[in-house]
């Protein structure tokens, strides 16, 4: 996120503690004067990881510092699953169960490993699911569960949860 | 102590292996096979009952029934060894509820009368102020059932997972270190005789699904049946597969999960790390347990064979003859 305050001492550290008091986990900070902000402010861009749900509560703890959030870069997806589907996956339209995961907006099929080993014998794939949330994976393996089912493929998950 | 036999295959055997190997002051006065039986107040010799059963035939006399051998024998403790129906659980259901109405202690590695009606037995043990132990039911040597209910005791279980059927492991392993086709895999099991010639109860999880069960019914309080497994087997597993999780190093296991708050009650194939802990090699079972209390234990152990299910049900007898035979 892009981040604007006042160019004072101890600014900077006042702008990164309410991000470690949310728990979370500050990756990079970049700090430069740019010619287009006033003499008076500064522009400082942060990259971190945090734990879900608590991006409001880390903009109220800014807006009481008096920090301006400029911009937020786009939400990263940090849950990934991986699991490993067998059965005749290209003749139940492999992209359709593909589609049904991506269709769900805030999930999707990131990577996809298929082997074919002979004509009408069973293929098998492993793919992975990101997503932004633990619930969006929850609700993206429920899914997945439902189109394995109609489609009679036998999906192995992962033994931990994303 | 005074103990009768029902069942002569490999447990039974085995049993009688380890009394007359080991001097336990165990005297068998009762014995009974699927077509005979024998019942002799000053012991039975088991060596001759063995050297006959070996030799192909009957361990005993055709004219003694076991139910005979339950009704009319002299014993403190009733073992019932004989092989697992799921369905109706007899005879040996039957038995087992003679004996404790004749106030005898139970001993037993037969899966089904637990899984079918623990809660009937329990009370009609506690009604006659007898006994009812079944450690043999659940992987094999591990003592798994006597760590939950005597040293884990006070904690909550939030979660038990594990590999509970040593054939599946088995055929796993086999397919995943020699990239064998399931049916290559099991023909080998079958060879070594990990592996029944109808292999159902093993391959599609039904013999795990009955300990999930047992577990949850006897530890877990809780009351399922195998309906409630939610169960999934190894036999649509590909060499392609494993593979596909040997690239990520992992590798794919039979897992037997129970999380009692989320009501989950699962046997199913999962990909697993290669570096977890219940990732063990060839017939072993693997079990952890998530205490409040403990925190994380893994159970690792022979999960069947003659000697090791005659560990558990040594173990279980003289727990018994501890606290409750007097003048044995």
């Amino acid at each position: 996120m892009k981040l604007e305050m006042r160019d004072q001492p101890g600014q900077l550290v006042a702008a990164l503690k309410p991000i470690s008091a949310v728990g979370g986990n500050i990756i990079a900070v970049i700090h430069q004067r740019e010619t287009s902000t006033p003499a008076e402010t500064l522009d400082v861009q942060i990259v971190l990881e945090l734990p879900e749900g608590r991006l409001p509560n880390l903009l109220e703890l800014f807006r009481a510092q008096g920090i301006n959030v400029v911009r937020i870069g786009e939400e990263r997806l940090l849950y990934e699953c991986t699991l490993i589907m067998i059965g005749h996956l290209m003749h139940t339209d492999l992209s359709d169960t593909v589609d049904r995961i991506d269709r769900t907006g805030s999930a999707e099929v990131t990577e996809l490993s298929l082997v074919m080993p002979a004509i009408d014998t069973p293929s098998s794939a492993r793919i992975t699911i990101r997503s932004t949330t633990r619930a969006e994976m929850k609700k993206a393996m429920r899914i997945l569960r439902a189109v394995a089912k109609q489609k009679d493929l036998l999906i192995i998950e992962p033994l931990e949860d994303a | 102590m005074r103990i009768a036999i029902l069942g002569f295959g490999s447990v039974g055997r085995g049993i009688a292996r380890v009394l007359l190997a080991k001097d336990l002051g165990i005297a068998v006065t009762g014995l009974a096979d699927s077509k005979s039986g024998i019942i002799d107040a000053g012991g039975i010799d088991l060596a001759a009952a063995l050297a006959r059963k070996e030799g192909g035939g009957p361990c005993g006399n055709p004219g003694v029934s076991p139910a005979d051998v339950v009704a009319k024998a002299k014993y403190d403790v009733l073992v019932e060894v004989t092989p697992t129906n799921v369905e109706t659980g007899e005879p040996a259901l039957g038995h087992i509820r003679e004996a404790l109405r004749r106030h005898k202690h139970v001993v037993t590695s037969n899966k089904g009368p637990i899984a079918l009606d623990y809660p009937g037995l329990r009370a009609l043990a506690e009604a006659n102020g007898v006994l009812l132990k079944y450690e043999a039911t659940v992987c094999g040597a591990i003592p798994l059932i006597h760590a939950m209910q005597e040293g884990l005791a006070g904690n909550t279980i939030s979660r038990l997972y594990g590999v509970f059927n040593g054939t599946c492991n088995y055929i796993l392993t086999r397919m995943a270190a020699e990239g064998l086709t399931y049916e290559q895999a099991l023909a080998e099991a079958r060879e070594l005789g990990y592996a029944e010639a109808d292999p159902t109860y093993d391959v599609e999880g039904i013999d795990a699904g009955i300990k999930l069960v047992i577990l949850a019914n006897t530890i877990l309080d809780l009351s399922t049946t195998l309906d409630d497994v939610e169960r999934t087997g190894i036999t649509l597993l590909s060499p392609e597969a494993l593979q596909l999780a040997e690239d990520q190093d992992c590798t794919i296991r039979l897992i037997g999960e129970i999380i009692p708050d989320a009501g989950v009650l699962r046997v199913s194939p999962r990909i697993i790390p290669k570096t977890h802990p219940l990732v063990v090699e060839g017939t072993l079972n693997a079990v952890t347990v998530e205490a409040d209390l403990a925190g994380d234990l893994t159970f690792i152990g022979k999960g069947a064979g003659s000697t090791e299910t005659a560990s558990a049900v040594i173990g279980d007898l003289l727990y018994i003859r501890e606290r409750y035979v007097k003048g044995s």
